[in-house]
């Protein structure tokens, strides 16, 4: 098999500073306990890491989305970083860990620390509109344009549209989308770090307004302050760090369809989504039933299908029947699925909480809700960009 | 101190490859850019042929008729004074396949419907023309 990339590197830490809604903690704190954490957890020194990356930089606008640059978290981390990364094009939220693979890969970094950071709870509390999609200028413009003026504000209005063609076309019904959010909150309840741990019932699922049908409240996820870290090595200075190596088997990725502002195919399903899946098993031997849970991005609770489907993990049209009733994605079933809540739950920690659970699970550590014996563990992440990484412990 | 009431819409910007989209229905037609090489209808604009490369690429008259692909019915008022429930639907237009535009639906919520036919309708605000769409109730007799 070609020697990719991806093979020659490795997780080695992983953290999460703390959630909140809101958290007394600026988002440059909530990024150095992240990243100190995740170093320290590595087994190395603050010395010891050469290279930072994060999704997606710093940005005045987007209500938090990006709070924080990698610069200035290199400075305040104490790092001097010989590369250094923002990425806030191209494959979503994993473009910096993509980026990071191949920038160890060719020699130019042998620890990189990759961030993602939060501050949306605080924007939202200076003004409930910073999140939405029209922007602060007087008229909107670029992509937003197509569908700001149509009030369409928040992007749910836009993955309604996909939840339901899919509705339509495959007979699939909002109980079996319930279970999504049921089924994370079941998780949730047992990760100390979840922003909502209540029990919540499909019929509470049911009863909760409609925010844009036929999504409602507990199809979105949530406004949080927080970041995640991660450290990325390559495999010969992984050998004798404090936690065994999660390799990276493979990544998948792909740009398309609304990135560009273009829509493809008919509304349930997301063709670039389905690029990524299969470029994810082109580059492995592992196959979709070698999986011993699943992390999938959850912006939206139509997500997961979207998702499920184009990684192959269920026929397509499949995934409202998989998911019904929950066993099969419970922690014991078939394929457990976003075993710490996903972001309904959890928080958005957009996407980095997918990963941060995957290491959670492949490291053991996942105390009440640990899936027996995981070893593998597949990863999407993204709504407009689509990345997905298998990761596996030998 | 009066408050003033925020806009219905928030407005598009005119920029130079999309203003005609906005504009076009000042005189009451719906345009689309067309690839003069190939033929290829493609929206959003661009500033060549996505698909042969050409930069023989213009805005061309369409029928303003299509079919809502998707739709969701928004509840949510995200902003003060956002009238709701509104119609918020993806048409994908006669000419072409998987062409696609968004829009509102003029009509009550609860008539939308996925292959429901409609017909564009422009409403102006300041500069802008926005395509709307409401039922093609012919389309659907015939």
């Amino acid at each position: 098999m070609t020697l990719y990339p991806e093979k020659l590197t490795c997780i080695t830490g992983a953290a999460q500073s703390e959630v909140g809604r809101p958290s007394s903690r600026t988002a440059l704190q909530l990024t150095a306990d992240a990243c100190l954490a995740a170093i320290a957890d590595a087994g190395l020194k603050v010395s010891d890491i050469d290279g930072i990356a994060t999704y997606p930089g710093k940005s005045s606008e987007g209500g938090g989305i990006a709070p924080v640059s990698p610069s200035e978290a290199a400075a305040v981390l104490g790092i001097e970083p010989r590369w250094i990364l923002a990425s806030a094009e191209g494959f979503s939220h994993m473009a910096p860990i993509f980026n990071a693979i191949t920038a160890i890969a060719c020699g130019l970094a042998r620890h990189v620390v990759v961030f993602r950071s939060v501050a949306q709870a605080t924007a939202r509390l200076a003004s409930r509109q910073s999140t939405l999609m029209a922007g602060s200028r007087s008229r909107v413009d670029g992509n937003n344009a197509w569908t700001v003026p149509y009030n369409a504000l928040s992007p749910i209005n836009t993955f309604a549209l996909y939840a339901q063609a899919y509705f339509e076309k495959y007979g699939a019904n909002e109980e079996q989308l319930g279970m999504i959010a049921v089924s994370g909150r079941r998780n949730a309840a047992l990760n100390e770090n979840a922003v909502y741990r209540k029990p919540l019932s499909l019929e509470d699922y049911l009863a909760a307004r409609v925010i844009s049908t036929p999504l409602r409240l507990f199809d979105c996820d949530s406004h949080i302050d927080g970041s995640t870290a991660i450290v990325v090595s390559h495999i010969d200075a992984a050998k004798d760090l404090r936690n065994p190596p999660l390799h990276i088997e493979s990544m998948g990725m792909a740009v398309g369809g609304l990135w560009a502002g273009r829509y493809e195919g008919d509304f349930t399903s997301i063709p670039a989504a389905h690029r990524a899946g299969e470029m994810l098993w082109q580059r492995t031997d592992l196959k979709p039933a070698d999986m011993d849970c699943a992390q999938i991005y959850d912006g939206f609770s139509i997500h997961v299908w979207m998702w499920m489907e184009a990684l192959g993990l269920v026929p397509r049209g499949e995934a409202c029947r998989f998911v019904e009733g929950g066993q099969r994605i419970a922690l014991d079933g078939e394929l457990p699925l976003n075993t710490g809540g996903g972001q309904l739950s959890a928080g958005r920690f957009h996407g980095y909480g997918h990963i941060h659970e995957a290491t959670v699970q492949l490291w053991g550590r996942g105390a009440g809700r640990q899936v027996r014996d995981a070893k593998t563990c597949v990863i999407s992440n993204g709504g407009y960009g689509y990345g997905a990484m298998i990761l596996r412990r030998d | 101190m009066s408050q003033t009431p925020p806009p219905a819409r928030k407005l598009p910007e005119l920029e130079p490859d999309t203003a005609f989209y906005w504009t076009s229905g000042a005189e009451g037609v719906l345009r689309i850019q067309r690839c003069a090489d190939c033929g290829i209808y493609q929206h959003p604009p661009f500033p060549r042929c996505s698909c042969c490369g050409s930069e023989a690429v213009a805005p061309a008259p369409v029928s303003g008729k299509g079919r809502i692909a998707s739709y969701t019915i928004n509840y949510e008022p995200w902003v003060p004074g956002l009238e709701v429930p509104f119609v918020f639907a993806a048409v994908e237009l006669t000419e072409q396949r998987e062409l696609y535009v968004f829009t509102n639906l003029l009509a009550p919520a609860e008539a939308a419907r996925v292959g429901m036919a409609v017909t564009v309708e422009f409403e102006q605000h300041d500069d802008v023309w926005l395509p709307m769409f409401r039922p093609d109730a012919g389309e659907d007799a015939a």
